[in-house]
């Protein structure tokens, strides 16, 4: 059986960097990036290796502003 | 229309039924039961709701809420009820929702009594709740009057999408009076498409609200609700006077107290002293200019009022010191006789007639 | 490709004022997600509370009502007593329910009130600026508790669902929290399920999210949810109250 792939976009600007979602990352792949400032003034979330998402939408249930959308392949 | 007799409190429910009103919510308090007891009756037969609420606060925000549903809507209290109503008020002027609410008024401070009084004037006129608002208040005479006026009340509301207060006392709820119920004038009534009914997918989510974080934006709806209340003062105020060109004293009273400064009049007309009345039926917006119709000669303005004397701000504003300002009150469900007002009368003219 | 997760059309697009980490977003979007799933949005009228959710009124995609503080659900029975066929909800905190608001809340289920409420108990007032709530726990620290809650002074803190649950015309009454992405999941059928027994005119409905507040609390995000697991969940058990019987 394949391995579930999957896909998550942040809208990065709404992020208030609470880091809920990389809390409950099963494969760790979410962190808050410390280099970067967005619109409202925080470290967004970001996912730099992407091919080792599953599509779980833990982060996605966990986000309190909804800026994540999930897909799976 | 044939004329029916009535008491008051249930004259109230059936004028309001007679303006399309289904909807009540209220709490039991003597002297205006019979108005809820009259509710509970009728409007379930119309397809209507009553509902006893746990409380006048609880009802008033019942009130806020169907108002808000577009809605024809009543509550009614007497004086230590109505002090509980105020935040819902405040909230309704804020949020700018039509609905009619009643006042007979008892005695007070406090529990007070439950005999009747006009001690909720302040109350009623200047706000009970917090902010710049303003109700109309609407005070009937009589219990014809009382049912024109709650029919009109709430057009009015609806016109202005303003609370309406009519602002009776435990004599008018009590009383029983031939009335007929009779179509009021015609009012070009804006649609309700501010209320919240469901989108159905068609509009956008409508949003019932009072509250403006920003000082610049409610500063602009503090200066709306002005101008609104300029309009109504301009346009809806309603006074009856009698002899004011020619009476040597006048009378300010209005309410169930104005019948009685009446007969008080008829008795001072047939010993030959010339006396005139103005009764404001909206105490507000008040009838200042009616007092500037006042002859030159007029020796003082007696304020008659079933309290310690809160109608006299006004008499005193509209005046404005041209004429000695008097007050004659009782208390307490106290009510006065003609004959202390004749009394009162005669002392303001000194004599000479 | 498929989508498994995107916003609800339940929410506007208009940006929560809510802290970082403040569960009160997720709780938002559960309920835009049952409104949205149950094809009740477009008859929804909310009543949002005074409180820190006091501008959720601009949240939710439907119809919504301010009321005063507590007074949520009497304005919710005036609108559903003028529109039955409407969706009527309340969304409250413990401050605006549990407190100020107990008269308002205990009648709404007396009277079997057709009304759905969410109530967010986050031990503590937030918008005020951490002010003690009626739920607020013994021992925890407030600003108007400032040795933490001592129960001879203030009396233990209320448990609003147990309460709530011996009123007969309350019929379905659950607590749970969003702690975790099974607890959401857990929260969500919850909300689904309360806001059912409304469409199925059954009565009066309550879920209770035992939330987080880190500003207040003076946690992280991630802390403030285990600091409920550890403290809140044992005061306030997690579970169903009440579900309607098979006569109701």
């Amino acid at each position: 059986m394949a391995k579930a792939r999957g896909r998550v976009i942040f809208e990065e600007d709404l992020c208030k960097g609470c880091g809920l979602c990389v809390s409950v990352c099963p494969t760790k792949i979410i962190s808050l990036d410390n280099s970067t400032i967005n619109a409202k003034g925080y470290h967004p979330a970001i996912v730099i290796e992407m091919d080792k998402c599953i599509g779980c939408a833990n982060c996605a249930m966990m986000c309190p502003d909804v800026v994540i959308t999930v897909e799976r392949y | 229309m044939r004329k029916v007799l009535m008491k008051g409190n249930e004259a109230i429910g059936a004028a309001a039924i007679e303006a399309g009103c289904k909807y009540f919510f209220g709490y039991p308090i003597t002297p205006q039961s019979e108005l809820p007891e009259y509710m509970a009756r009728e409007l379930p037969k119309i397809g209507g709701v009553f509902l006893q609420a746990e409380s006048e606060i609880a009802a008033i925000n019942m009130v806020y809420g169907a108002a808000g549903s577009g809605v024809r809507v009543m509550t009614s209290s007497s004086s230590p009820g109505m002090a509980l109503k105020q935040e819902g008020i405040s909230y309704m002027a804020g949020a700018e929702l039509p609905c009619v609410i009643v006042n007979i008024m008892r005695g007070g401070p406090g529990l007070g009594g439950i005999q009747p009084s006009q001690t909720d004037y302040f109350q009623a006129t200047r706000g009970g709740g917090n902010g710049d608002y303003r109700l109309v208040v609407l005070a009937p005479a009589d219990v014809q009057e009382l049912v024109d006026l709650i029919i009109e009340g709430f057009d009015i509301a609806d016109q202005y999408r303003n609370p309406v207060m009519i602002l009776g006392d435990g004599m008018i709820g009590q009383m029983m009076e031939p009335v007929e119920f009779k179509e009021p004038k015609k009012r070009d009534l804006p649609e309700k498409d501010w209320a919240t009914t469901g989108t159905e997918g068609k509009r956008k989510p409508n949003i019932i609200n009072s509250l403006y974080l920003a000082p610049e934006e409610l500063e602009k709806h503090n200066i709306k609700l002005q101008a609104k209340y300029r309009e109504i003062k301009e346009k809806e105020v309603k006074v009856q006077s009698y002899n004011i060109e020619d009476g040597d004293v006048v009378i300010a009273a209005y309410g169930t107290t104005s019948r009685i400064v009446k007969t008080a009049i008829s008795q001072l007309e047939r010993e030959g002293y010339k006396v005139g009345l103005i009764r404001p039926i909206t105490l507000w917006p008040y009838p200042y200019e009616e007092f500037q119709k006042i002859n030159d000669e007029c020796k003082g303005i007696l304020t008659v009022e079933m309290n310690n004397g809160q109608m006299i701000d006004d008499v005193k504003i509209a005046v404005e010191g041209k004429y000695p300002v008097y007050f004659y009150g009782r208390t307490g469900g106290m009510v006065p006789t003609p004959d202390e007002i004749v009394k009162k009368v005669k002392e303001i003219h000194g004599g000479e007639i | 490709m498929t989508v498994v997760f995107e916003k609800t059309k339940g929410l506007t697009d208009v940006q929560t004022h809510y802290c970082p980490g403040c569960t009160h977003g997720i709780v938002h979007r559960l309920v835009g997600e049952a409104l949205e799933e149950l094809g009740v949005l477009d008859k929804a009228i909310g009543v949002a509370p005074v409180g820190c959710a006091v501008l959720a009124y601009n949240y939710f995609n439907c119809d919504m009502h301010e009321a005063a503080h507590g007074r949520a659900p009497a304005v919710a029975t005036g609108i559903k007593r003028v529109r039955p066929e409407n969706f009527v909800f309340t969304y409250q905190g413990d401050g605006d329910l549990a407190s100020i608001g107990t008269a308002e809340i205990v009648h709404v289920a007396h009277r079997g009130e057709k009304i759905s409420t969410i109530f967010i108990n986050n031990a503590i007032y937030g918008m005020t600026g951490g002010q003690m709530a009626p739920t607020t726990l013994i021992g925890q620290k407030a600003t108007t508790a400032p040795l933490g809650r001592d129960e001879a002074h203030s009396g233990k803190p209320i448990k609003m669902s147990e309460l709530l649950a011996t009123i007969d015309g309350a019929k379905f009454v659950e607590r749970v929290t969003v702690t975790t992405p099974g607890h959401v999941r857990k929260a969500k059928k919850a909300i689904k399920e309360c806001f059912k027994l409304q469409i199925e005119g059954k009565g009066f409905g309550i879920v209770e999210v035992l939330s987080t507040c880190p500003t207040n609390w003076g946690l992280t995000p991630e802390e403030s949810l285990r600091w409920l697991e550890e403290n809140m969940i044992p005061y306030y058990p997690l579970g169903s109250f009440k579900r309607p019987k098979e006569d109701d």
